[in-house]
C-alpha cells in the first residue's frame, strides 16, 4: 500500500464531496433533518388528550372515578361507550388517545378494601404522547387513590396506607412505551447507520456511471487504496454527523450524557467503519447509484428500525427474531449509545456490545477489500 | 522490455460478449518508438482491444505483453508503464484541470517539481495554460479530450494507449495533439491510437484494419494505398447517392464509397472503365460533372476492404515493411489533410 496513493484518493473525495450539493445535503442536512424527523416528530401538546371510558359497573364511585379524569386539563372524555369492541375501534380509528376500562367490581372491591385495577388502552403509535399520557393517567389515579385513602382513614382512625386504585397501562402497537428522553439515543445510531451507509453507496457507482473507473483502473492504485482513500473522508465526516446529533440530542432534546467521550467515538468509530464498508459494498456490486443507494436504505434502515432495538424492544421479542438481531450491528450500537447518554455505567459493562460492533466492523472492513476488481465488467 | 523491440505484442487475444465476438483471435506486435493506428468501422473491437492492452479488460483467450509485462500474469505491474486514455472521457468533472492532473500525477508517483514542469509544458502545448483551474466539467469537448491526454501523459509511460483521442476535437486541435504526441516519439515512447479519422491514420507509422474483431490489414500506410487491387476512380456529382446505387455491383467494380464531393469507386481497369461509366449514367437519366483516377487513399482501401472482403489474403504482409515506414511518415507529420 502506496501512502501517496492513498492520500491522493481522499483527496480527490473530499473535494468531490465539497463541490457536490447533493454529497453536501446528504452530510449536513439529512442528520439534522432526520433527528428531528424521529426524535420530534410528534406533538408535544398533550393537554386534552381525548379519552374514550367504558365504564362497566355506572356506579357512584365509578363516575367519580371518571369524572376526575374529566377535571384535568390532561384530558378530554369525549364518550362513554357501552361495548368493549366500541371502545377498540375508536382507538383503531384514531378517535381517541386512551381508552379506560372500568371494571363492574370497582366499588365492590373499594368497599372491601381490595386493590382495583383500571385498565387504559393507549394509542403507541406516537409513542411521545402516548408515554406522556400514561404518566397524567397514572397521577389522576394516584391522585383519586390518596383522596380514597384519606377518606378511609378518616372513617377509619389509623391503619395501614393503602393505595387502592392503579393503573393497569398497556400499550398497544409499542409495547413497552419508552419516553423521549430514551428515543434519541437510538435516534442517533439509527441516523447514523442510514447517513453511513447511504454516503458510501454512492461513491464507487457514481465512477462507474460518469465513466471515470475506467481510467482510474488503468494506474497503478490498488483496491486497497481505492477503498481506504474513499471511506477516510467519510470516517471523519461521520465522526462529526455523530457529534452533530449527540450535540442536538443533548442541548435540544435534553438528553443527559453521562459516560465517556471516548467511549462515545470508539463505538462510533467502530459503527462508522461497518456502515461505510457495507455502504462501499453496495456501491461496488451496484455499480449504480440509484441501486446502491436503495440497497443500502433497506439493508440498513429496516433491520435498524426494527431489529435493533429502537422500536421494539429486544428482550420481548421472540426468541427467532431476537436471534436475528445479533447480525444487525445497529443493535450493538444502539445499546452502547443509550448507555452512554443514560447510564454512563462502567465501560467493562459494554464489552459484549463494543465486541459485537468490533467482530462486525472487522468482517465487513475485510469484506469491502475484497470486494473490488479492477476490471471492468 | 523484451529483447524483441516490440512494446505491444498480441498474440490471439480474443473477447467475447454475450451474443457477439468483440475481438476474434487478434495478433500482431507493435513496434518500440512506433505510432500506430488502429482503424475500423463502428463495432470492430477497437475499444475492447485497448481495454485489454491496458490491463482494465480480462481475454478470453490468447495473450498480450505490453511494455514486457505479460497482462494475463502482470497486468498490475504493467500500469506503471502504461498510459491509457479511454474513448469515453474519464476525469472528474468537479475537479479542475490542475487537480485532476495532480491526482494522475500522485496516482503515478510524480514527484511534485517534475509535475509541475511537465505540466506547464504539456498545457502549453495543448494551449490550455490558462485554464488551469477551470472545472474540467466547464470545458469544451476537444478541451477535455486534450486535457485527458494531458493527465495520460503526466508521468513518463513506455506506452501510451489513445482511445479515439481525437474524436470530436477541432482540427486546430488535432494539430496540436499530433505535435504533441510527435514530441513524444521523439523520446522514445511507443503509441497504439484508434482514430475515426483516416486522414490521421497516414499519419501514424503502421496502421491495422479491424473488422468484426478480426485484422483485415496491417502495414504502412504507403504500401496500404500501393497493395490496393485497381484504381480509384472519382465521380463528381451533386446526388451521389442514386449514382452509387446505379453503379453498385457492375462487374468490374469492386467498391463504391460516397465521399464529400461525389463518389469513389475502386475498379481493375481504369480507362476502360471511364466511357462505360458516363454512357451507364447518361443512360439512367443521372448527371454528373468529372470521371478521373485519384491516388488511392487510406479510406478507399478500407471501403474496398470491408465491402469487397479482399483483406484476408493481405494478412501476412503485415511485418516486414515497418522499418522504412518510420522515416517515410516522420516527414508526414505536417502534410494530414
Ligand atoms: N461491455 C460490453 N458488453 C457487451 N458488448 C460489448 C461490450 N463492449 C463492447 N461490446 C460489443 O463488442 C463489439 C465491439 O465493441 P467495441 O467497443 O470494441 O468497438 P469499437 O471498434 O471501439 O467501436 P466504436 O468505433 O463505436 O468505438 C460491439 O459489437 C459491441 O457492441
Ligand atoms: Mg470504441
Amino acid at each position: 500500500m502506496n501512502w501517496n496513493r492513498l492520500c491522493a484518493m481522499a483527496r480527490k473525495e473530499m473535494i468531490q464531496i465539497r463541490r457536490d450539493a447533493r454529497s453536501i445535503g446528504i452530510v449536513i442536512a439529512m442528520p439534522i433533518v432526520m433527528m428531528f424527523a424521529f426524535g420530534y416528530g410528534v406533538s408535544f401538546d398533550t393537554k386534552h388528550i381525548p379519552v374514550y371510558v367504558y365504564d362497566q359497573e355506572k356506579s357512584q364511585q365509578s363516575q367519580d372515578f371518571v369524572k376526575r379524569f374529566q377535571a384535568s386539563v390532561y384530558f378530554n372524555v369525549v364518550k362513554t361507550v357501552q361495548s368493549y369492541p366500541e371502545l377498540v375501534s375508536a382507538i383503531d380509528a384514531g378517535r381517541c388517545q386512551i381508552g379506560l376500562v372500568v371494571p363492574p367490581d370497582f366499588s365492590k372491591k373499594l368497599r372491601s378494601g381490595q386493590k382495583v385495577s383500571v385498565q387504559a388502552i393507549f394509542d403507541g403509535t406516537d409513542s411521545n404522547s402516548a408515554s406522556l399520557g400514561m404518566s397524567y393517567t397514572e397521577a389522576v389515579a394516584q391522585a383519586h387513590s390518596q383522596q380514597l385513602q384519606l377518606a378511609w382513614l378518616r372513617g377509619r382512625g389509623q391503619g395501614q396506607p393503602r393505595l387502592p386504585v392503579s393503573v393497569d397501562a398497556r400499550t398497544w402497537f409499542n409495547e413497552n412505551l419508552e419516553s423521549m428522553v430514551t428515543i434519541v439515543p437510538g435516534v442517533v445510531a439509527m441516523v447514523m447507520a442510514v447517513v453511513g451507509t447511504f454516503l458510501t453507496s454512492l461513491t464507487v457507482a457514481r465512477e462507474w456511471e460518469r465513466g471515470t473507473m475506467e481510467q482510474l483502473i488503468s494506474t497503478p492504485v490498488t483496491p486497497l487504496e481505492i477503498m481506504l482513500g474513499k471511506l477516510a473522508p467519510y470516517v471523519v465526516i461521520g465522526l462529526a454527523d455523530t457529534s452533530l446529533c449527540a450535540v442536538m440530542g443533548v442541548w435540544w432534546f435534553g438528553v443527559p450524557f453521562r459516560g465517556h467521550i471516548w467511549v462515545f467515538l470508539l463505538s462510533t468509530l467502530l459503527f462508522l467503519i461497518v456502515v461505510l464498508s457495507l455502504g462501499y459494498f453496495f456501491s461496488v456490486v451496484a455499480k449504480t447509484q440509484l441501486a446502491a443507494s436503495q440497497v443500502s436504505l433497506i439493508a440498513t434502515f429496516l433491520p435498524a428500525f426494527l431489529l435493533s432495538g429502537f422500536m421494539y424492544p429486544i428482550d420481548q421479542m421472540p426468541a427467532v427474531v431476537r436471534g436475528i438481531t445479533h447480525v444487525v450491528p445497529a443493535r450493538y450500537y444502539m445499546a452502547i449509545l443509550r448507555n452512554v447518554f443514560l447510564k454512563g455505567s462502567p465501560v467493562l459493562t459494554m464489552w459484549q456490545d463494543l465486541l459485537g460492533l468490533a467482530i462486525f466492523a472487522a468482517v465487513l472492513g475485510l469484506a469491502a477489500t475484497r470486494v473490488f476488481r479492477k476490471k471492468l465488467a | 522490455m523484451s529483447d524483441s523491440g516490440n512494446a505491444i505484442e498480441l498474440n490471439g487475444l480474443t473477447k467475447s460478449f454475450p451474443g457477439v465476438r468483440a475481438v476474434d483471435g487478434l495478433t500482431f506486435a507493435v513496434r518500440r518508438g512506433e505510432i500506430f493506428g488502429l482503424v475500423g468501422p463502428d463495432g470492430a473491437g477497437k475499444t475492447t482491444t485497448m481495454r485489454m492492452l491496458a490491463g482494465v479488460l480480462a481475454p478470453d483467450q490468447g495473450s498480450a505483453t505490453v511494455a514486457g509485462f505479460d497482462l494475463t500474469r502482470d497486468a498490475e505491474p504493467a500500469k506503471h508503464h502504461i498510459s491509457y486514455m479511454p474513448q469515453r472521457f474519464g476525469l472528474y468533472e468537479e475537479l479542475t484541470v490542475d487537480e485532476n492532473i495532480r491526482f494522475y500525477a500522485d496516482l503515478f508517483g510524480v514527484p511534485r517539481r517534475e509535475r509541475e514542469e511537465r505540466s506547464a509544458e504539456l498545457l502549453k502545448a495543448a494551449g490550455m495554460a490558462e485554464f488551469r483551474s477551470r472545472l474540467a466539467g466547464k470545458l469544451s469537448g476537444g478541451m477535455k479530450q486534450k486535457l485527458g491526454l494531458v493527465c495520460a501523459l503526466i508521468h513518463t509511460p513506455e506506452v501510451i494507449l489513445l482511445d479515439e483521442p481525437t474524436n470530436g476535437v477541432d482540427p486546430v486541435s488535432r494539430r496540436d495533439f499530433w505535435r504533441i504526441l510527435y514530441t513524444l516519439l521523439d523520446q522514445g515512447v511507443t503509441i497504439l491510437t484508434t482514430t475515426a479519422y483516416l486522414d490521421e491514420a497516414e499519419r501514424c507509422h503502421r496502421v491495422a484494419l479491424l473488422h468484426e474483431g478480426r485484422m483485415l490489414f496491417c502495414d504502412t500506410p504507403a504500401n496500404l494505398k500501393a497493395s490496393l487491387p485497381g484504381a480509384v476512380l472519382s465521380i463528381v456529382c451533386a446526388d451521389p447517392r442514386p449514382v452509387r446505387d446505379l453503379l453498385a455491383g457492375i462487374e468490374g467494380i469492386s467498391s463504391a464509397m460516397i465521399v464529400g464531393d461525389g463518389l469513389h469507386l475502386v475498379v481493375r481497369d481504369p480507362q476502360r472503365m471511364i466511357p462505360e461509366l458516363r454512357n451507364r449514367i447518361a443512360a439512367a437519366g443521372l448527371s454528373c460533372d468529372a470521371i478521373e483516377q485519384v491516388a488511392p487513399s487510406i479510406e478507399d482501401l478500407f471501403v474496398e476492404a470491408v465491402q469487397g472482403g479482399h483483406g484476408q489474403d493481405r494478412q501476412d504482409a503485415r511485418d516486414d515493411h515497418g522499418g522504412q515506414g518510420h522515416t517515410e511518415d516522420r516527414e508526414h507529420q505536417g502534410g494530414g489533410r
